[in-house]
């Protein structure tokens, strides 16, 4: 498999002058957490590790190649990005939705085939959405959308998938059901990259951090390393409390 | 979509659009029966009725199929590019772009092919103008570029005021049918016929990626497409399109608005099926309007881009009023 690499990358943010480069590699089988205060540029990041974005300084190297001198089809295939904002222009159908992702896998001359539906509707299944296949998206509560765009990339089964705030606008339950997808999917061989708001979140679930200050100064390794109370403090700047429970470290927000 | 599926209503369409035209030609001044209208379009009949038919109304006929399609498609293009269902070539200021140019030769004096040519340049002119300024330093926002094409519209409909007001008594009464919309004075159907189907069969392989285009820049680049070139390519297109069904038949309102919005309703907005649909159910709308400008005070003719106007206008304010 193909892994991303950031080298000496810097990400351009307006207005920020200094920040340390990134000189990281995702590789399959590790999830990794960006966390992050509003405004430090996760998303700005995550744009930028898929090419959407150029980089102020540094490189994002696909594999081999440099992502900029890789086809775009045949990055998608290899890379899937699920966005925090979407658009809905025209109204389309779940299972139309979900078989976007499908596009970069077919020839200019293709129809979506027999297996390409399966394929989509086995995605809308694993994020518990397949009842809701011939609605409006638009019809859809915030949480059933934000399963839809998962399954979506589910369907464009990349190597790599990277996340903006996957969690947003779901229900515990359905946060935990992600998260697991997730899990399985890095344990199949595939690299999971996501921006996460929620701190428990990521201690649980992710193995690789990447913190990322608001000045572009960014920490990353493993996550026993990068759990440690202090820095986690200074990265959000609230004072926090952990307490450990079902084996992995909990930080509450103290009051005051 | 399975194709079976897909291929019925455009089946249907096409039918609908046959039986327009055949409606189209049988009806008029000298009404035809069924029967006389298709052996003169086979090549039997009388002498009388093959030339009514065959030289008199089927070029005419045509001419609006072709104009129809084209101003559709061209406006369910315009539609996928900005996401916005409002986008139309008449509303962004294309065919106004058009007219002036095309009422400016007129003026100038000239006749046939350099009208054509000049119309054609003023539409190019309108989508250079309406993109560029649009797209400032940053990227095309949707309504940013809507805004800017209805402010094109209304400077190029002054300037038309302007020339009309200029322009000596007798040329008056062609360059005021030519920006009403008619295809009494088109001339040959062909090119934009030409044009129609080439549109049609490029549609087939770029559908999907207008489909993924549909959901936004960002996204369809993380599917894989490349965005730039393509909405740069959608963008001549449309232009290419509009201009020459204006300078076919004038410039004729709301068919690149009502056309695809009706179809999408009913069709969903699978970009392979609705841009020949749009093909189809545009040509067959401008055939049966402009069988109804003949007819409705006959003898005299309306100009039929007064009852497409008259249709669009409300379709538009609806359209409007249930958007956000």
């Amino acid at each position: 498999m193909d892994t991303l690499q950031a080298r000496q990358l810097v990400i351009d943010i307006p207005g920020r002058t200094g920040g340390s480069p990134l000189n990281l590699t995702v590789e399959a089988g590790q999830v990794w957490g960006v966390l992050g205060p509003n405004g430090a540029g996760k998303t700005t990041l995550l744009h930028t590790l898929a090419g959407l974005r150029l980089p102020r300084e540094g490189e994002v190297r696909l594999g081999e190649y440099p992502l900029t001198e890789v086809r775009r089809r045949s990055v998608a295939q290899q890379l899937g990005l699920v966005f925090q904002d979407r658009q809905d222009g025209f109204p389309a159908t779940v299972l139309e939705t979900a078989l976007i992702g499908r596009h970069p896998w077919l020839s200019l001359w293709q129809m979506e085939s027999g297996d390409d539906l399966n394929r989509a509707e086995a995605a809308l299944k694993a994020l518990d959405v397949v009842h809701l296949k011939d609605r409006l998206v638009s019809t859809l509560s915030g949480g059933e959308r934000q399963r839809v765009a998962i399954a979506t990339v589910l369907t464009q089964n990349p190597d790599t998938w990277l996340l903006d705030e996957p969690t947003n606008h779901l229900d515990l339950h359905h946060q935990v059901a992600v998260m697991q997808l997730l899990k399985q999917q890095a344990e199949a061989g595939r690299a999971i990259f996501m921006c996460l708001h929620d701190l428990n979140l990521a201690a649980r679930w992710c193995d690789h951090l990447l913190l990322l200050f608001p000045n572009g100064e960014a920490c990353w390794g493993h996550a026993s390393q990068m759990l440690v109370p202090s820095a986690l403090e200074s990265l959000y700047n609230q004072k926090l409390i952990t307490v450990e429970a079902d084996g992995a470290p909990v930080f509450v927000p103290a009051k005051g | 979509m399975p194709a079976f599926d897909a291929f019925r209503p455009l089946a249907l369409l096409a039918l609908a659009g046959l039986g327009a035209m055949v409606l189209s030609v049988s009806v008029g001044s000298a009404g035809l029966s069924l029967a006389d209208t298709l052996a003169a379009l086979t090549g039997s009949g009388s002498e009388l009725n093959r030339t009514l038919v065959l030289e008199l109304r089927l070029p005419r006929t045509l001419a609006a199929f072709a104009t129809g399609g084209l101003l559709a498609v061209a406006g369910a293009l315009m539609q996928v590019l900005l996401r916005n269902p409002l986008a139309d070539p008449y509303v962004l200021g294309l065919s106004g772009g058009a007219a002036v140019g095309a009422l400016l030769s007129m003026l100038a004096g000239v006749a046939g092919v350099i009208v054509t040519a000049s119309a054609f340049g003023g539409a190019l002119l309108s989508t250079l103008m309406v993109f560029g300024l649009a797209h400032g330093t940053g990227s095309w926002t949707p309504t940013r570029l809507l805004l800017t094409g209805v402010v094109v519209a209304a400077g190029w409909g002054a300037i038309i005021t302007l020339l009309l007001a200029l322009a000596p008594t007798r040329e008056l009464p062609g360059m005021l049918y030519w920006l009403m919309g008619d295809v009494a004075y088109a001339g040959s159907p062909w090119p934009a016929f030409v044009l129609l189907v080439l549109a049609c069969l490029l549609v087939i392989p770029a559908g999907r990626s207008l489909n993924v285009l549909a959901r936004g820049p960002l996204q369809a680049a993380a599917l894989g497409v490349n965005v730039r070139p393509m909405e740069w390519t959608i963008y001549i297109g449309a232009s290419l399109l509009t201009a020459t069904a204006v300078t076919t038949a004038g410039s004729i309102g709301f068919v690149g608005l009502v056309v695809p919005h009706m179809l999408r309703l009913v069709l969903g907005n699978d970009q392979r099926i609705i841009l020949p649909a749009c093909a189809l159910g545009g040509g067959a709308l401008l055939v049966l309007v402009d069988t109804l400008a003949r007819v409705v005070i006959s003898p005299e003719q309306l100009p039929v881009g007064v009852i497409t106007a008259l249709l669009g206008v409300p379709t538009f304010l609806y359209l409007l009023y249930r958007s956000r």
